[in-house]
């Protein structure tokens, strides 16, 4: 059997969980229309962002929807690890990388379901982005290339923790890191030292990818940026995972 | 022609300076049980990580049905069934849905696959709880279905990771009459126990493991004669009761520190009745008695001098 179709059982797999332990899914999909709520209808017309808020938040809230998937990567993956299954599958003559490719492609569809349920709340909320069809197959290129960089990332911090009540807290920095980007509000309206913080770390690119594709002009000084962080996180992720699953018995 | 499924020889492993396993030689014949036995933190686990390429040894040559453990381990891990220490069965699924994971991750063929599955809960008396989520499952079931999923494939050596700790006896012996099930159609079982009855009891050749070296290794019978046989203990209130019984019992052993006296034998009502008698006779009253049958520690204590100690594992 080749190594694709045992990603595929692993797959399967995962969807069984998700379909048996829909708690996580909510968490992934609800929280971040929850947080959309809130900031619109509550904080929206007090930030004075140039457009509509709506329209500024969306694609930032987008990120963050892809980040609250996250912890339930991390938390199902340690648990893999931590009750021994990945040992069972380690000394089986599978395909070495399976379960974990199962859990980032899970993970990713997880993004995917999310981002759509978002985007749909938006357009009730009066999002009205100015994207051609080729700007929205950015704006899923994008994500999917996030949510895959951020899913091998996830699957090392699971591997590597403890426990997994660590692993859910370990991936904590990743769903509070777009609060202090260009997600919520722009970076030049934070106070000294946050702002810098906010202009040079990854999400902000991205982001600002993401806004450029939705309003039809993306700039090619946040598109190659981005671009290289999500690769340069998808590596790290992939070379941790791998080396922390080979090591750790 | 008997040949050897699993020979060790000269096997080392330490974690950072901590020496686990300290030149390990062993040799299990095709169709044997080989049990390792040893306490808590004996190294018990880390032979069988290394011995199933989940870990790297340090030293020493590895071969399982003939391969290298080190530079072959993936046709060691196409000819071998684990079962860990811990159950690791996927709780979120039913029973017949993790040996039909297995199923499709091994070499079944797919319209094979729903037949091996209803066979393995036909025999491992799983078949009624088969749609249920293994979360729901008792500490027996996860391991027989532990047990199921490890012989999907069919391997022909198989590792046991103490496979009866914490089970209630019903269950261990249930355990027990499946190994010997497997024996007899003539896979080969590694067993790791810290049960000197486990081994005795299912064992061809036993190793005694302890802080990471063989302390002894041999059958069953011939480790017994090592160890000291049954024996009934007594316990008196004053030194002058224990040297008086001393005087009487001649073949006894003092242990003037728990003013008690060991007495080689049998076990049988007949010497009992006969030792009592005797205590009778010179109206010597003892304030405890007990009739002692070997342990793992008496184990320990004949082979290494120690009493087995508790080290931590890992």
């Amino acid at each position: 059997m080749s190594a694709k179709s045992h990603s595929i059982v692993m797959l399967r797999r995962n969807f069984k969980h998700i379909a048996r332990n829909p708690t996580s899914v909510f968490n992934a999909v609800l929280m971040p229309i929850v947080i959309m709520l809130m900031f619109v209808y509550m904080f929206g017309d007090a930030f004075s962002v140039g457009v509509d808020y709506i329209d500024y938040a969306t694609p930032g809230l987008m990120l963050l929807a892809v980040c609250y998937g996250l912890g339930a990567t991390a938390t199902a993956v340690n648990s893999d690890m931590t009750k021994g299954i990945i040992n069972r599958f380690k000394v089986m003559h599978v395909s070495r990388g399976a379960v974990l490719t199962g859990h980032v492609v899970a993970s990713v569809l997880t993004n995917l379901v999310a981002i759509a349920a978002l985007v749909g709340v938006a357009f009730l909320l009066g999002f009205s982005p100015s994207a051609s069809l080729l700007g929205w197959l950015g704006v899923i290129g994008v994500i999917v290339l996030l949510g895959f960089a951020a899913g091998w990332l996830t699957v090392a911090l699971g591997l590597f923790a403890k426990s997994p009540e660590t692993a859910g807290l370990a991936s904590v920095p990743l769903v509070m890191l777009p609060f202090f980007s260009s997600a919520i509000v722009p970076a030049d309206k934070m106070g000294p030292g946050l702002r810098e913080f906010a202009q040079y770390q990854p999400f902000t690119p991205i982001i600002e990818t993401l806004r450029g594709f939705l309003n039809g002009t993306p700039s090619s000084g946040d598109v190659i940026p981005a671009l290289a962080w999500c690769v340069g996180i998808a590596l790290v992720g992939y070379l941790w995972a791998r080396s922390t699953f080979t090591k750790r018995a | 022609m008997t040949s050897s499924a699993i020979a060790v020889s000269g096997l080392r492993k330490a974690y950072k300076d901590k020496v686990v396993l300290d030149g390990i030689d062993l040799d299990v014949p095709a169709g044997t049980i080989f049990s390792l036995l040893g306490p808590n933190g004996a190294g018990k686990t880390t032979t069988v990580n290394v011995l199933t390429t989940l870990v790297k040894a340090d030293g020493g040559t590895v071969r399982i049905a003939g391969h290298d453990a080190a530079t072959q381990a993936k046709a060691v891990r196409a000819a071998i069934g684990v079962t860990g220490q811990f159950a690791a069965v996927d709780e979120l699924l039913t029973g017949q849905e993790n040996l039909r994971l297995m199923v499709d991750l091994s070499q079944v063929p797919t319209r094979d696959g729903g037949r091996v599955v209803a066979e393995l809960l036909e025999r491992f008396d799983l078949t009624d709880s088969a749609q249920k989520p293994v979360s729901s499952y008792s500490g027996g079931m996860r391991r027989k279905l532990d047990l199921a999923m490890t012989l999907v494939g069919n391997p022909r050596i198989i590792f046991l990771d103490e496979p009866t700790t914490g089970l209630d006896p019903r269950s261990r012996r249930t355990m027990w009459s499946i190994i010997r099930d497997l024996v007899a159609d003539g896979v080969t079982i590694f067993l790791t126990t810290q049960y000197l009855e486990e081994a005795d009891q299912l064992a061809d050749r036993i190793a005694v493991l302890d802080q990471g070296r063989v302390v002894a290794q041999g059958t069953p019978d011939e480790l017994k004669r090592q160890i000291p046989g049954t024996h009934v203990r007594l316990r008196f209130t004053t030194v002058a009761e224990l040297d008086a019984a001393a005087r009487v019992l001649t073949d006894s052993t003092r242990d003037d520190e728990a003013l008690a006296l060991r007495v080689p034998s049998d076990g049988g009502t007949a010497s009992l009745r006969a030792l009592l008698d005797r205590l009778d006779e010179y109206a010597i009253t003892a304030e405890g008695f007990s009739v002692q049958t070997p342990d793992l520690d008496d184990v320990f204590l004949a082979l290494t001098g120690t009493r087995t100690q508790e080290v931590s594992a890992k």
